[in-house]
């Protein structure tokens, strides 16, 4: 059990998923806070889907306003990148890059790529959690003492 | 053979260090972004600092008791070693926050911390001219905030001996004067 979940960690970061910002989370969990990362990616994901409909109203507008837009968007690569998520954030960079281009066909697009990436990374970090707190608390990477 | 004064024998105060409590740092983590804002909690928790967080530079000001109108403002007895702000908030920012603290009297001592996802060197400049005392690159490091805490120690650290060795000067002075009397 406890093999399995360090293989699922790896392969997120493998694959592209996570960087090391993820890990630097996990350096601060120690017995007394053995759930922070849980409890950041709780957050990172209840906050993110909150972002993702508000730019998901603004885009069905049709009257793209770029700077709300951008916005949005600053506020969501931020919170991606506290986190480590990778492949979000990257999503986040080309959204913004699109929406300073004044270029409302890509932002359509990359939003749609957006919210796979989101979606995916929300499944596997749930079921990455959810192992992790079955296999018990020597599995989740700790600050050296 | 003179003897040694204790500083007890002469009642002086130990409660002479500005820290809010002894070897504790007391933060204001200000930022919008509820993630950023757990992270730098924990981030300061985890360096042994008292962290006290709030989303909004409104509120850091109300927390402060700057928010009133007048300039006189700024609440009593509140030990604040270190502001860590975000420069990117809806609102007021970082920015104007670092602004109106080192325009209150209360408040222009404490060292403030500018945070910023964005490397922008104009920003970096117009910060660290307004008086910020370092500009993170976010996402934060706890070797960043490690460093600072260090850094804050060892000034608390030199403003404590220094007054030490200003009542110890005092307290010899006393001595020798007590001394002559009795001769």
């Amino acid at each position: 059990m406890q093999r399995q979940v360090a293989l699922i960690k790896q392969s997120l970061f493998d694959q592209g998923y996570l960087d090391e910002q993820f890990m630097e989370l996990e350096e601060l969990q120690d017995d007394a806070n053995p759930n922070f990362v849980e409890e950041v990616a709780t957050l990172y994901f209840k906050d993110s889907a909150r972002l993702i409909n508000n730019i998901e109203q603004a885009l069905e507008r049709g009257s793209f306003d770029f700077n709300r837009l951008d916005n949005y968007m600053h506020q969501f690569k931020g919170s991606s990148t506290s986190i480590g998520a990778s492949k979000v954030k990257t999503e986040c960079t080309m959204f913004r890059e699109y929406c300073r281009a004044g270029n409302a066909e890509g932002c359509l697009r990359t939003f749609k790529q957006l919210k796979k990436e989101h979606a995916t990374l929300r499944k596997k970090l749930e079921q990455y959690f959810q192992l992790a707190r079955q296999a018990g608390p020597k599995e989740i990477a700790r600050r050296p003492k | 053979m003179a003897e040694v004064m204790r500083s007890e024998t002469l009642n002086i105060s130990n409660n002479t260090s500005s820290l809010a409590s002894p070897e504790l740092l007391h933060v204001l983590a200000v930022d919008d972004s509820i993630v950023d804002r757990k992270f730098i909690e924990r981030l300061l928790r985890v360096s042994s600092c008292k962290v006290t967080v709030v989303d909004s530079a409104t509120r850091a000001l109300q927390y402060l008791g700057l928010d009133g109108d007048n300039n006189s403002g700024g609440v009593e007895d509140l030990k604040i070693n270190l502001i860590m702000t975000d420069y990117s908030m809806p609102g007021m920012t970082g920015y104007e926050l670092l602004k109106k603290i080192k325009e209150s009297s209360a408040f222009r001592e404490i060292p403030v911390v500018i945070m910023s996802s964005e490397n922008i060197l104009p920003r970096i400049d117009r910060c660290l001219e307004e008086g910020a005392e370092d500009f993170l690159l976010k996402p934060v490091k706890l070797a960043d905030v490690k460093r600072l805490r260090d850094s804050l120690l060892k000034a608390e650290e030199r403003v404590f001996k220094n007054m030490m060795h200003k009542r110890e000067l005092e307290a010899n002075d006393i001595y020798s004067q007590l001394k002559r009397a009795k001769i």
